[in-house]
C-alpha cells in the first residue's frame, strides 16, 4: 500500500471539506465587509461599557438604522456599521453618541464608496487569474505541464477550501482577503514545488520502480520538511490569531485555513493528481 | 616511536582557529541583535502606516458636471490645490498622488484629528460674490489673500480678503455701481454676509464677518480660501481614519505576536534540528536585521498586513533551512563525512528553495502590481523576506555549518538530529 494507491481517500476527504463550504457558499455566501459592499464603518471606545440597546434609538433618529449592525466588544467599544455616510452624517452620529452615552475616543471611521467594492472583486479575480497563468508558465519551464495541471488543480483545491469554509465560518471578507488568497497560493504552490523538486530528481534515479512506489518515496522524503515548514508557519500564525489584535483576526484565520489546506493538497492531491494526468496521457 | 606519535596524531583534534572563529561569529551577531535592536526599532517607528500610528486615508473622485469636465489637467490642479490644503495644515510626510484618470489618494499620518482634516481638505471652498440682481461678480479665483482676524471695533472674528490686481479693479467698479446696494457673499453656495456699500472701494479689500462663532472658525475659513477652491466637482470615495489609540494598540499587539510567534519558531528549530537548528535561529537572526535594514534604506511604509507578511516570512524563512537540514541528514545517513554531507546537501536544496521561491515571487509580485495601499506594503515586506531569506541560508547557514564541521567540535551524531548514524568529520 502507498500514498498513491490511497488516492480516492484522500480526494474523499478533500471533498468532505469542499462540499459543506460549496453549499454553504452557494446558500449563504461570503460576509463581505464594506471594502466590498460599500458602507461606513464606525469604531468607538467609551468610558463605560454600552448595550446595542442603547444605541440603536440614535440610529433610528437619525435614519441610519435600516441595514445597520451594532457589535460591542470588551473594552468598552462600540463597532457600527451602516450605509455610506456623509462626512455631516458620520458627525451627527459621532455627536449623538457623546451627547447620549458620553465621552467617547474615535478609533476607527471607514467609509468606502459602493463602486470601490465592484473593482475590488475584479481586481480579485484579475489577479488570482494572472497569478495562475504566470506560475502554470513558470512550472512548464522548469518542470512539465503536467506538473503545471497538477499544481493549479491544487491550488483550485486551496482556494475552494478557504472560500468555502470562510463563508461556513462567516469570517468578514474584506479587501486584505484578496492578498490572504494570493499569499495561500504562493505558500501552496511552494509546498507543491518541494515535492514536485523531489519527484523529477528521483524519476532519473530510479527508473525501473513503479511510477506510484516513486511517487510515494519522495512524498515520504520531503514529509519531515512539509510538515515543519507548516508548524513553523502556523506558529506565526497562531501568534497573530492570539495575540495580534482583532482588526486583523479574520486576515489571519483565512490565511491559517489556506497554508493548512496548503500543506494537505501538496501532500495528497498535487501528486496523485500529477499520477492521473501522466496514466491518462500515457494509455 | 617517533612515528607512531605522528600516527596517533593525526586522528582529528579539536580545530581550536575555527572554534574561535566560530564563537566570534556568534559573539558578533548576538551583538548585533542586541545593540541594533533599539535604534532600529526606533528608526522603523518613523515609517509606520497610518494604522499603526493613526492617521487618515482618503480617495476623493473627480465628477464631472456640464461646467466643468474632467480632464487630467483639472486632476493635476485638484491634486495641487489639496496639497495647498493641507500643507496649511501642517501635516509632516502627507501623501497626495493622483491615481488612475478621476482620483487623488491623501495620506496624512498622525493628524490629531482625522474627521475635522477630512472635513477640511475635500471642501469645496467656492467663493462667490452676487449683486443683487444674482449676478456672480467676482468669485475665489480673483482672490490673492486672505486672513481671519478680529474686527478691531466690534471683537468678532472676521476673515479679510485682498483681491488680485484685476479683482480689485472688478471690485471697484462693482461697489461703484452698486452704492447702497447689497454685494452678497456665498462660501460653497452657503450666504456668509451680505452686506450694504456704503461707499465704492478701489482697494480691493473686503471683509466677511457675521458667520464665524470663534477666531479658529475664521482661520479654517481663511485657509480654505487662500488655497484656492477645488478646480471640479469632489466626491469623498473613500475614507479610513485610525484613531491613535487603536494605532498604538495595533503596533503593540503584533509586536507581541511577532515575538511569541518568533520565539516558538526558535525553540521548535533547536528542539527539532539541535545543532543545525541552533544555526539556523542564528541565520534568522541575521535575516531580521537584513530585512529591517532593507525596510528602512527604501523607507517601505510599515502597516498591519505588512508586519503580518513580515512575521509570515519568517515562518518561510525557516523553511530554506529546514530544505537543507532535511537534505543534510540524508547525506549523512549515507555515510558521507559531514563536509561533504554539507556540501552535497546545500547544492541539492539549493535547486528546491530557488523554485519554491520563485513562483511565491509571482504572487507577490501580482499582489504589488494588482494592489494598492497595504496590500502593496504586505507584498513588498513578503517579496524582500523570500529574497533575504534565499540569500542567508545559502551564505550565513552554510558558512557556519562549514565553520563548525572544520572546528571539529562536536561530531556526536546526535547533535545533528534524532535517528543518525555516525558522523564524520
Amino acid at each position: 500500500m502507498n500514498l498513491i494507491k490511497l488516492r480516492k481517500f484522500w480526494y474523499l476527504i478533500s471533498l468532505l471539506v469542499i462540499i459543506p463550504g460549496l453549499v454553504s457558499l452557494f446558500t449563504k455566501g461570503l460576509n463581505y465587509g464594506i471594502d466590498f459592499t460599500g458602507g461606513s464603518l464606525i469604531e468607538v471606545k467609551f468610558e463605560r461599557p454600552v448595550t446595542p440597546g442603547e444605541v440603536r434609538p440614535l440610529l433610528v433618529e437619525l435614519r441610519l438604522s435600516e441595514g445597520s449592525r451594532i457589535q460591542t466588544s470588551a473594552g468598552n467599544t462600540l463597532l457600527i456599521r451602516t450605509r455610506d455616510l456623509s462626512q455631516e452624517e458620520s458627525d451627527r452620529l459621532l455627536k449623538g453618541l457623546q451627547q447620549k452615552i458620553g465621552t467617547l475616543e474615535l478609533l476607527r471611521n471607514e467609509k468606502v464608496g459602493p463602486a470601490i467594492g465592484k473593482e475590488l472583486r475584479n481586481k480579485a479575480f484579475l489577479s488570482l487569474a494572472i497569478a495562475f497563468a504566470l506560475m502554470i508558465i513558470y512550472i512548464t519551464i522548469r518542470f512539465e505541464f503536467r506538473f503545471a495541471l497538477a499544481a493549479i488543480a491544487a491550488l483550485f483545491h486551496d482556494i475552494v477550501v478557504t472560500v468555502g469554509l470562510v463563508s461556513l465560518l462567516g469570517l468578514e471578507v474584506e479587501g486584505a482577503f484578496i492578498a490572504a488568497l494570493l499569499t495561500i497560493v504562493g505558500y501552496s504552490i511552494n509546498d507543491t514545488i518541494v515535492i514536485f523538486d523531489r519527484i523529477r530528481e528521483n524519476l532519473g534515479k530510479r527508473k525501473k520502480e513503479p511510477l506510484d512506489e516513486v511517487i510515494h518515496n519522495s512524498i515520504l522524503q520531503t514529509l519531515a520538511r512539509s510538515i515543519n515548514t507548516v508548524l513553523t508557519v502556523i506558529f506565526c500564525l497562531v501568534a497573530l490569531i492570539i495575540f495580534g489584535g482583532v482588526t486583523i483576526r479574520a486576515f489571519i484565520i483565512t490565511m491559517l485555513i489556506g497554508v493548512i489546506s496548503g500543506a494537505y493538497s501538496s501532500i495528497f492531491n498535487a501528486s496523485p493528481i500529477w499520477y492521473d494526468l501522466r496514466r491518462l496521457s500515457t494509455s | 616511536m617517533a612515528v607512531k606519535q605522528t600516527q596517533q596524531k593525526k586522528s582529528p583534534g579539536i580545530n581550536w582557529v575555527e572554534i574561535g572563529k566560530l564563537t566570534l561569529l556568534v559573539l558578533l551577531v548576538s551583538g548585533l541583535a542586541v545593540g541594533l535592536a533599539k535604534p532600529l526599532a526606533g528608526q522603523l517607528q518613523q515609517h509606520l502606516g497610518l494604522d499603526l500610528r493613526g492617521g487618515v486615508h482618503v480617495v476623493f473622485e473627480a465628477v464631472p458636471t456640464p461646467d466643468t469636465p474632467v480632464t487630467a489637467d483639472s486632476i493635476t490642479r485638484l491634486a495641487a490645490t489639496i496639497r495647498n490644503r493641507v500643507d496649511a495644515l501642517g501635516v509632516t510626510e502627507p501623501v497626495i498622488q493622483p491615481e488612475g484618470t478621476r482620483r487623488v489618494v491623501v495620506e496624512l499620518p498622525g493628524v490629531k484629528d482625522p474627521e475635522e482634516a477630512v472635513r477640511l481638505i475635500g471642501r469645496t471652498a467656492h467663493l462667490e460674490f452676487k449683486t443683487e440682481d444674482g449676478k456672480t461678480v467676482l468669485t475665489g479665483k480673483d482672490l490673492k489673500d486672505a486672513r481671519a482676524q478680529l474686527n478691531p471695533a466690534s471683537n468678532e472674528p472676521e476673515v479679510l480678503l485682498k483681491f488680485d490686481k484685476e479683482g480689485a479693479r472688478i471690485f471697484g467698479q462693482v461697489t461703484t455701481a452698486n452704492v447702497k446696494k447689497r454685494i452678497a457673499i456665498y462660501l460653497d453656495d452657503k450666504l456668509l454676509t451680505a452686506p450694504v456699500v456704503d461707499e465704492p472701494i478701489p482697494t480691493g479689500e473686503a471683509v466677511i464677518r457675521g458667520g464665524y462663532q470663534t477666531l479658529e472658525e475664521a482661520q479654517r475659513e481663511a485657509v480654505l480660501l487662500r488655497s484656492g477652491a477645488l478646480p471640479v466637482k469632489v466626491q469623498l470615495m473613500e475614507k479610513r481614519s485610525v484613531g491613535p489609540l487603536l494605532g498604538k494598540d495595533s503596533l503593540e499587539r503584533s509586536l507581541w505576536a511577532g515575538i511569541i510567534g518568533v520565539a516558538l519558531i526558535f525553540i521548535f528549530m533547536i528542539l527539532y534540528y539541535r545543532l543545525p537548528g541552533l544555526v539556523a535561529d542564528l541565520s534568522l537572526i541575521v535575516y531580521g536585521l537584513i530585512v529591517v535594514g532593507i525596510f528602512l534604506l527604501i523607507k517601505a511604509t510599515l502597516t498591519l498586513p505588512g508586519i503580518a507578511g513580515f512575521i509570515l516570512s519568517i515562518g518561510m524563512a525557516v523553511d530554506a533551512n529546514i530544505i537543507i537540514y532535511e537534505r543534510l541528514k540524508e547525506e549523512l545517513k549515507t555515510g558521507k563525512t559531514l563536509r561533504a554531507a554539507i556540501d552535497a546537501g546545500f547544492h541539492h536544496a539549493f535547486r528546491t528553495i530557488l523554485d519554491a521561491n520563485v513562483t511565491t515571487l509571482i504572487a507577490a509580485a501580482v499582489l504589488y502590481y494588482f494592489g494598492s495601499g497595504p496590500i502593496r506594503g504586505f507584498a513588498v515586506t513578503l517579496s524582500i523576506g523570500i529574497l533575504t531569506s534565499m540569500f542567508t541560508a545559502i551564505t550565513f547557514t552554510r558558512f557556519v555549518l562549514h565553520l563548525i564541521a572544520r572546528s571539529r567540535l562536536i561530531l556526536n551524531p546526535k547533535a545533528f538530529g534524532p535517528g543518525l548514524g555516525e558522523v564524520k568529520a
